[in-house]
């Protein structure tokens, strides 16, 4: 057992860390405030190969492994969780099914400008009926010879309005319930596709989350991802890896506003000392740091497991939500170290506090989460 | 167009500096490749892109500087060459670094059109290096530059010089060395991070070099090594401005001894 990163991971972490440093950290608090998204950010990404970091060169990628990914959107989230969010959905969810299940003129044409980070990706599965019951989705699409017509709504796309790529998920034979479900790929531009109203959130503010809307949108059946019925092992299988992301945003996030706070706490003077001298805030510091490692390792440990090929459903629901729930401990806690100046919006670790719920709550709900855990462990 | 550039890893700028024994503390540091020489990379970088040939990186230093030579090579350099002086322990100077540098350069056959150094180490300050190593090449050197430009075998440089600006034109082939200003260095890409692995590094000790090692020992001695006094809290003086001022005189007199 090895518990070191390898020289490549580490160089990478540090290249990823001063570029979060230089390029994101200075405007996180106003992207936030102010709700605005960022493309240039993502656009640098891309030329410096994050925007494809699991992909091989053939396809556009860098050829580097999950965990280089994970580090990746940590050092991101450190800063600005919003901006971890965006490559996580990015990779994980628009661009990871295309890899897997996409042909290879789907690859070409979709995956390529992804993975280079031309393109923008997103992922839409969210209904406004159906959330955590995913097979529940409205959205149809009919076939009407070399095309598909789709219709119906998707909500709470992350990048949506900003994407140019977009795999969707729709009926195409509601008889069949989840085995009727197909997954397609539609791009920015196609008529009949457009755009509804942009979600005004608590957190992962400078990420836009908008309604997607199908009426009458006519896709080329060469843009169906996989075979028809195919979709919902498409979506949930997308989402086991996606977990990954967002345990590796959660710990980003945490581990963020834990080093505001550590630095805090040695600086900030109430008594005649600093507070980081009164056992209180020490025993606060020790259960964050110690919560946060094990965070990190469980999704350190599912990304491995995916780079070996491995199974990872089970570890990644673990480390997603073991790292959810520490970020928003950790940030509650942060904000408790800070006091009234913590509430406030002078310091980060208030954003980072919004910021954390979502990673409780999407790409599977905590509560999910525990049931994709236990169905793991009855059916071991 | 040969480019060869020498660096040193240093420690992290943002380090505290602890001494242990008389030395600086190693342990736990964070080392990264001295900014100054980063200009230096930077700059061949963009002349390989320019002009075409090859970057070689050299350092001295133990196996951690490994990490350095790497880190230039996810930036864009072709080959490194590591020299590991263990063997010389302490018994090393400026002297000692630009006999070791002109050796390898001289016994590994590295062709040279330009060579690039960081004007100083952020650690040790000196400054000497990269024109000892010019003198001991016999080329000339130009030092503390913020702009290159180079064309057939004609170069011109602006040089800092304490806040002017000198325009200098010289010839190849000719050492360079990068201050503040020079460029903005490029992150390591993630396929430049990839690709660096797979470059190739030579590794040499001091007996791979032909040297002597009278000849090479250091011509300077550190008596001791001490940090900084801490910063005590100012004084501030009351009363009557003019005795204020006579005891203002007095104490940088008596006090501070600057006057």
């Amino acid at each position: 057992m090895q518990f070191r990163l390898s020289e490549e991971h580490e160089m990478m972490r540090k290249m990823v860390r001063e570029f979060a440093l230089k390029e994101v950290a200075p405007t996180a608090a106003e992207r936030d405030e102010k709700e605005i998204f960022d493309r240039s950010i993502f656009d640098k990404m891309g030329e410096l190969g994050l925007t494809g970091i699991p992909w091989s060169e053939e396809v556009g990628g860098v050829g580097a492994d999950y965990l280089s990914y994970v580090i990746a959107v940590e050092e991101l989230s450190r800063v600005c969780a919003s901006t971890g969010v965006t490559l996580s959905a990015h990779i994980s969810l628009a661009s990871w099914p295309i890899y897997k299940f996409g042909t290879p003129e789907q690859k070409e044409r979709f995956l390529r400008p992804l993975a280079e980070g031309k393109k923008l990706g997103a992922y839409g599965l969210t209904e406004p009926g159906s959330g955590s019951d995913a097979a529940a989705m409205k959205t149809t699409a009919v076939r009407d010879g070399d095309h598909y017509i789709l219709n119906g709504n998707k909500i709470f796309i992350t990048n949506g309005g900003d994407a140019e790529i977009y795999v969707v998920f729709a009926v195409t034979d509601p008889a069949l319930k989840h085995r009727g479900i197909t997954a397609f790929i539609v791009e920015k531009g196609t008529p009949g596709f457009s755009f509804g109203k942009k979600e005004k959130k608590l957190g992962i503010r400078s990420s836009p989350t908008l309604e997607i809307i199908f009426d009458n949108c006519r896709i080329p059946a060469s843009q169906r991802l996989g075979e028809e019925g195919q979709g919902f092992k498409i979506a949930m299988m997308t989402l086991d890896g996606g977990r990954n992301g967002i345990a590796a945003q959660a710990v980003g996030i945490a581990q963020g506003a834990f080093d505001a706070a550590l630095a805090y706490a040695k600086e900030r003077k109430q008594f005649g000392k600093p507070i980081a001298q009164q056992q209180a805030i020490q025993f606060k510091l020790a259960d964050m740091a110690t919560q946060i490692e094990a965070a990190r390792l469980l999704t350190y440990q599912a990304a491995w497991l995916e780079s070996q090929g491995l199974p990872y459903g089970k570890a990644s629901a673990m480390a997603k939500l073991f790292a959810g729930d520490v970020a928003m401990q950790v940030t509650t806690e942060a904000v408790q170290i800070f006091g009234g100046y913590g509430y406030t919006r002078e310091y980060p670790v208030e954003r980072m506090m919004r910021d954390a719920k979502i990673t409780q709550i999407y790409e599977g709900t905590n509560e999910i989460q525990r049931v994709v855990i236990s169905n793991y462990l009855l059916k071991e | 167009m040969n480019i060869l550039v020498c660096l040193k890893q240093t420690f992290d700028t943002e380090e505290r500096i602890t001494i242990e024994n008389g030395k600086i503390n190693e342990d736990g540091a964070e080392f990264v490749i001295n900014p100054y020489d980063e200009y230096a990379v930077e700059e061949a970088i963009k002349l390989k892109e320019q002009h075409g040939g090859e970057v070689t990186v050299i350092t001295i230093g133990p196996e951690r500087a490994e990490q350095a030579l790497r880190t230039a090579m996810a930036m864009g350099a072709d080959k490194g060459v590591i020299v590991d002086l263990e063997d010389l322990g302490d018994q090393v100077d400026e002297h000692t670094i630009a006999q070791v540098l002109a050796a390898t350069i001289r016994e590994e056959d590295l062709d040279f059109d330009i060579i690039l150094c960081g004007y100083m180490a952020v650690d040790d300050g000196s400054a000497q290096v990269g024109p000892r190593l010019a003198e001991l090449l016999e080329i000339p050197h130009i030092s503390t530059i913020t702009k290159l430009t180079v064309e057939g075998d004609k170069v011109s440089v602006e040089k800092d010089v304490e806040g002017d600006v000198e325009y200098i034109d010289a010839k190849l082939p000719i050492l360079v060395t990068a201050q503040q200003g020079l460029n903005d260095p490029r992150y390591p890409s993630l396929p430049g991070i990839m690709k660096a692995k797979k470059k190739p590094l030579t590794r040499l000790e001091l007996d791979d070099l032909d040297l002597d090692e009278e000849e090479i020992a250091a011509k300077t001695e550190i008596i001791e090594t001490f940090l900084p006094p801490k910063k005590e809290a100012g004084k501030i003086l009351t009363g009557d401005l003019a005795d204020q001022a006579k005891e203002l005189v007095q104490l940088l007199r008596s006090e501070a001894k600057v006057i």
